[in-house]
């Protein structure tokens, strides 16, 4: 089947119920996006279809309808998204595994609400886990990102 | 900061304590193996000139060797060389170095000594000395205890301050001039005229001259980043997704493993039809393993599918298999025969309980999952004579003594190279999954191979961090404490994850009651009693390790005993509090927090404090108890750490192990059936949610006598403030956690 990922088209050979997930990680080497806990209960695997964010652990391959991006494709090192440019600036990652499926739905939930309340992040932001608690940095990060977003 | 000798190329320091108890053997093992592994295999043009500085013509590598687990160890440990390196350390390499003993941890083995943090008598510095002579002798490359800061300020910085006087030796060769016409600025040697020459263009001349052995560190008033906010190495990788975990190793043809043992624990394997599984796409290989099975495919996916096909046919546990038959082994452990130390007995606690009117109460823990973000995961590869293992492992060095054992390889032919980690929490201190895919990897030599495991397989074969009861009794007099009797029962984490290391554990195990007894107060009747509950499923060091669960029995306890002396539970510490820092902290948190301020109805604030690693903690709790259960609002912290060397992570540090420590006391337990744990996944062991996050202010003193660690001590003190909090504004006092099985949270 062929899939859209980061702007270029892949024809991959795979079972139409494995999940994006493995078909990103094993299959096309894109490592951003991780595997946590299988179950969409803890967001490590956040990629973007058509701009939405979606648990890419329970995306069926045979399922997608539109592009795919994953971090990798929001941003690099060198020219980084809003989102990305917060989270550097606030230090919020700590073990930063789950950071990459943190950030795609932020910038996500950015994309849909550029100027979110407190409690609209909160609720956004609470289906993605993280295990050292970084929260609080999160929090931070995504009202910096919305000021950075709009100023663009 | 005076001068101190080093031995350059053997590249540590001898501490006076460590000399004094060194005697000849120590000496010369010192000597053996105090050779700097890094000048094993150094190609021309490269130059090691300590273990933790290697310079060739492209760049300079720090050898940062304590892992990084999330508490930024490797930023840190890299900011200590290159502040004395005079090196911009995000323009460095970092490696974590190989496993060798030359890296040895001379601090972390003292949390095993009944020495209290506070006590600086003749015999506690003996003591600690002889934990660093130990460490040395044991080649104890170990990452834990929040050690790496106390172990490392001071080596790593004379190893910064090493390499650049010798750098700068090379200089006055290359150029003529003499010492003190030649300076260093930012990873270069700045000539009298201001031409500058780069370190990386010294390395061959460096290579061949004797290191400097005389350094000066510098005063900390020239620091240009330690005790400055610094910006994390690894956050830029962190944040588009770049940085490589061992779960996201790719190698030319790699197969990829998933294992799974009996989920009831210790139970061995009866049999076992892979025929469907064989059968299914991508599975080149269906394999025994010890206690289970393990599948071999070209993707994760189709691995773990597979492994779930596999018919097992599982053994009982030989363990105690329910929850409540665990809860009463333990309540039935506090006999004469099961006691394990009394380190603190003042005043005479019987006597005084006998005539008095006695408050007593009851506190249970239940076991904890580690559960880190990435589950267990590892790439190997055996070939002839040579076995590579790639991972995030806290302890490289028993990795390689264990694997020895298990394939027959010399120590020698094993190579651990350490990979960050996602998370760890004390689970990488094991290395059961790392034998499991040798095991594989014996049966398919030549072959990189990768091991998964499931969500579900991380969390039900976890070594969780034990159960626990405490009883704790008490009276008052003169509206203020004045016996205070705190017996805690658990199984001992020491006998249990040493004899994996395969070292032994003598004499009483001070977790059972760390963050209790060693506690900074003078009480007339003080006195904390460990009972050892015979061993049950195999447990292990979580974050804080006893004081984990210690912090909540003791802090608990001393609140109900404030409040039956109709004290204030912060006047009344401050009372009994003869430690200066301590006192500092509970002092700063009360002002923080506006303590003993009206809050208004259905609002409450509790407070706790614990010293552990020698870091005292105090934190304050705000709840409001609303229609849709407790709300935390906010969380007041004051710790102190001798020396804040980044206040942005000593910041991060501290609101993660506040959230880390309320996260488990509001929702999380692992309990068992028949053996087997039955939460297997986060659905069934929520910690904190963004949503329930309170805001969480943090303050950092510096009254503390020595450097400490901040990735563990956050964690102990907030169950009981919480649990505190709850008492004080619903009135309701919870001693069981999680304190989910008897309130609501919103």
């Amino acid at each position: 089947m062929k899939l859209t990922v980061n702007g270029v088209t892949h024809d991959v050979d795979v079972e139409e119920d494995m999940p994006m997930l493995w078909v990103l990680r094993d299959v096309l080497g894109i490592t951003g996006p991780k595997y946590g806990c299988g179950i969409a209960q803890c967001g490590a695997c956040t990629v973007h279809m058509d701009g939405i964010a979606v648990r890419s652990c329970q995306l069926a391959a045979g399922d997608v309808e539109g592009e795919i991006t994953t971090i990798e494709g929001l941003g690099s090192p060198a020219v980084r998204h809003a989102v990305q440019e917060a989270w550097i600036d606030l230090q919020v990652a700590q073990c930063g595994y789950c950071q990459s499926g943190q950030i795609m739905q932020a910038a996500s939930f950015l994309e849909l609400n550029p100027t979110p309340t407190d409690d609209q992040i909160d609720a956004a932001m609470s289906g993605n886990l993280c295990r050292c608690g970084t929260y609080p940095r999160i929090r931070e990060a995504v009202k910096s990102a919305a000021i950075k977003l709009k100023a663009v | 900061m005076g001068r101190v000798k080093t031995i350059a190329r053997r590249g540590f320091l001898i501490g006076s304590a460590a000399v004094a108890g060194g005697v000849v053997f120590g000496t010369y093992l010192y000597k053996r193996e105090g050779e700097n592994p890094l000048l094993d295999g150094l190609k021309p043009g490269e130059t090691a000139i300590t273990p933790y500085v290697k310079i060739d013509a492209q760049g300079i590598t720090l050898i940062t060797p304590r892992a990084d687990v999330g508490q930024g160890a490797w930023s840190m440990q890299a900011h200590m060389i290159a502040e004395e390196l005079d090196i911009d350390p995000r323009s460095a390499k970092l490696s974590p170095g190989p496993a060798d003993a030359i890296y040895y941890n001379g601090v972390v083995g003292a949390e095993a000594l009944p020495i209290a943090a506070t006590s600086d008598t003749m015999l506690a510095r003996g003591g600690r000395g002889a934990v660093d002579v130990m460490g040395k002798l044991m080649g104890l490359h170990i990452t834990g205890g929040s050690s790496t800061v106390p172990d490392m300020y001071d080596r790593l910085r004379m190893a910064g301050a090493v390499a650049r006087e010798t750098l700068i030796k090379a200089a006055m060769k290359q150029t003529g001039l003499p010492r003190d016409q030649l300076g260093t600025e930012n990873g270069c040697i700045v000539l009298p005229d201001g031409l500058k020459i780069e370190y990386i263009d010294l390395a061959s001349i460096a290579a061949e001259i004797e290191p400097v052995q005389d350094v000066t560190l510098r005063d900390p008033s020239e620091w240009r980043y330690l005790t400055k906010p610094q910006k994390r190495t690894d956050i830029v990788a962190k944040s588009t997704g770049r940085q490589i975990y061992g779960i996201d190793m790719q190698m030319d043809g790699m197969v990829i493993a998933t294992t799974r043992t009996n989920p009831a624990i210790g139970g061995g394997l009866n049999g076992f039809d892979a025929e469907a599984a064989r059968q299914m796409r991508g599975v080149s290989a269906v394999l025994p393993i010890t206690g289970g099975i393990a599948v071999v495919a070209d993707n994760t996916w189709r691995a773990f599918q597979a492994a779930q096909a596999v018919e097992c046919d599982w053994g009982p546990s030989p363990y105690i298999g329910d929850s409540a038959d665990q809860f009463a082994a333990v309540a039935a452990s506090f006999t004469d025969d099961q006691r394990d130390s009394r380190f603190k007995d003042e005043g005479d606690v019987e006597e005084a309980l006998q005539d008095a009117s006695v408050v007593e109460a009851e506190y249970r823990i239940p076991y904890l999952a580690h559960a880190p973000m990435e589950p267990m995961s590892v790439v190997v590869k055996l070939t002839e004579g040579r076995l590579d293992i790639w991972t995030g492992t806290q302890i490289p060095r028993f990795v390689k003594a264990n694997m020895a054992r298990l394939t027959g390889l010399d120590g020698d032919d094993i190579h651990v190279h350490v990979l960050m980690s996602g998370g760890s929490f004390g689970r990488r201190l094991e290395d059961d999954y790392i034998a499991q895919a040798v095991e594989i990897a014996m049966q398919m030599p030549d072959t990189p191979i990768k091991m998964i495991w499931q969500r579900e397989e991380d969390f039900t074969h976890d070594f969780p961090r034990p159960l626990a009861i405490a009883r704790g009794r008490g009276a008052v007099a003169d509206a203020g404490i004045a016996t205070f009797d705190l017996s805690i029962a658990a199984p001992s984490v020491a006998e249990s994850s040493l004899a994996r290391l395969n070292q032994p554990a003598f004499g009483p195990d001070v977790a059972i009651v760390a963050g209790a007894w060693d506690q900074p107060f003078q009480i007339p009747n003080y006195r904390v009693t460990g009972y050892r509950t015979p061993a049950m499923v195999p447990i292990s060091s979580w974050r804080s390790v006893g004081a984990s669960g210690n912090g909540f029995m003791h802090e608990s306890f001393m609140d109900e005993m404030c409040h039956a002396a109709g004290a204030d539970p912060l006047q009344e510490r401050l009372r009994l509090c003869w430690h200066d820092a301590s006192r500092k902290v509970l002092e700063a948190v009360g002002e923080m927090s506006e303590w003993g301020s009206d809050l208004g109805p259905n609002r409450g604030r509790g407070l706790a404090f614990t010293l552990a690693f020698g870091v005292p903690v105090a934190e304050v709790v705000e709840v409001t108890n609303t229609p849709d259960g407790i709300r935390i609002d906010k969380v007041f912290v004051a710790a102190d750490v001798g020396r804040v060397l980044d206040p942005v992570n000593f910041e991060a540090q501290l609101q993660g192990g506040v959230i880390f420590g309320l996260g488990h006391a509001m929702n999380c337990e692992l309990t068992y059936r028949d053996g087997v744990a039955e939460q297997d996944n986060y659905h069934a062991y929520e910690g904190m949610r963004l949503h329930q996050t309170p805001l969480i202010m943090v303050r950092g003193l510096e009254n503390g006598d020595k450097i400490r660690g901040i990735g563990e001590p956050a964690v102990p003190p907030a169950a009981p403030a919480l649990a505190n909090a709850i008492f004080a504004a619903t009135g309701q006092r919870i001693r069981e956690l999680p304190l989910s099985k008897s309130i609501d949270f919103v």
